[in-house]
């Protein structure tokens, strides 16, 4: 079986890629999604209002893949509800405990080469991994 | 420092995440298990979203970013300053990638999703935004007593 190029998927990489740097490099700051939000909890600091844009323009971001650009993003998860707020609720504690998700982590973080964050996604990914396996093939 | 640019800056910058997390598959639950089966019918794609962003990413922190002073924008670069792999590290990447693998939803792309039209997504979006905010809080609070007993 000969192995294409996913292009799709690389294209959007370079996309996530030129955002971190155009924040790091402009603002200073990094595009870490988990971080980013928790910043919009707390409205009366002066990082608020960029934080709410960048999460505005993600949504806008999205809206316009999907319309325009033929991206692939369902309207109907195949989990049920319970398993979803089950999930966020983790997704949310996990990654303000560990100060990062995929972005941070995964993109910013070890783009500079940081330990905590080529720790952290090897072991996110890792548990991630196991989880699937456990759910497909276990239970 | 522009204000106007500054914010235009990020608006611009979330635009392009948003789009990039739709089109690379990110945002698509089933591909995203899928990735993450390495057992199972493994579709290795999405190797392909982190290996473009770090293609970008890596060397412009390197080359452009580092030798710098400070953005060409703003007074510093926010970065961690922590170096040190703790057990809050650890354990908060492990509760994450638990949720990560039940519903193969992270952050970034549940964002992008918020106005397709998916209800899912903002079940899983609010529950996340509670954990963010309780964790968050948690913490805020453990720092101020830790902070105190140092003082006192």
């Amino acid at each position: 079986m000969a192995f294409s190029i996913p292009w799709e998927s690389l294209a959007g990489g370079i996309l996530l890629g030129i955002s971190a740097t155009l924040m790091l490099l402009m603002n200073g700051k990094v595009a870490g999604i988990s971080g980013i939000l928790t910043g919009l909890m707390t409205p009366k600091t002066k990082d608020f209002a960029w934080r709410l844009l960048f999460a505005l323009g993600m949504i806008s971001g999205g809206v316009l893949a999907a319309l325009m650009l033929g991206g692939e993003a369902p309207v109907q998860f195949e989990t049920s509800s319970a398993m979803l707020a089950i999930a966020g609720l983790l997704v949310g504690v996990g990654t303000r405990l560990g100060n990062g998700c995929t972005s941070g982590h995964g993109i910013c973080g070890i783009g500079r080469l940081s330990k905590r964050s080529i720790v952290a996604t090897c072991v996110f990914m890792a548990v991630a991994a196991v989880t699937v396996f456990v759910r497909f093939h276990v239970l | 420092m522009n204000n106007m640019l500054f914010r235009l800056t990020s608006l611009l910058a979330g635009v392009l995440f948003g789009i990039g997390m739709i089109i690379s598959g990110m945002a698509d639950p089933a591909k995203v298990l899928g990735f993450l089966d390495v057992a199972g019918n493994w579709d290795p794609s999405l190797m392909f979203v982190m290996g473009g962003a770090l293609m970008v990413f890596m060397p412009a922190y390197f080359l452009l970013i580092k030798p710098k002073q400070k953005p060409l924008n703003a007074e510093k670069f926010c970065l961690a300053t922590n170096k040190t792999v703790d057990g809050r590290l650890l354990s908060g990447a492990a509760i994450f990638g638990l949720g990560w693998g039940i519903a193969g939803i992270c952050p970034g792309p549940v964002v992008s999703s918020l106005a397709l039209g998916n209800s899912g997504a903002w079940i899983f979006f609010a529950c996340m935004m509670v954990g963010l905010g309780a964790t968050n809080l948690l913490i805020c609070i453990n720092n101020s007593k830790h902070a105190e007993s140092q003082t006192a």
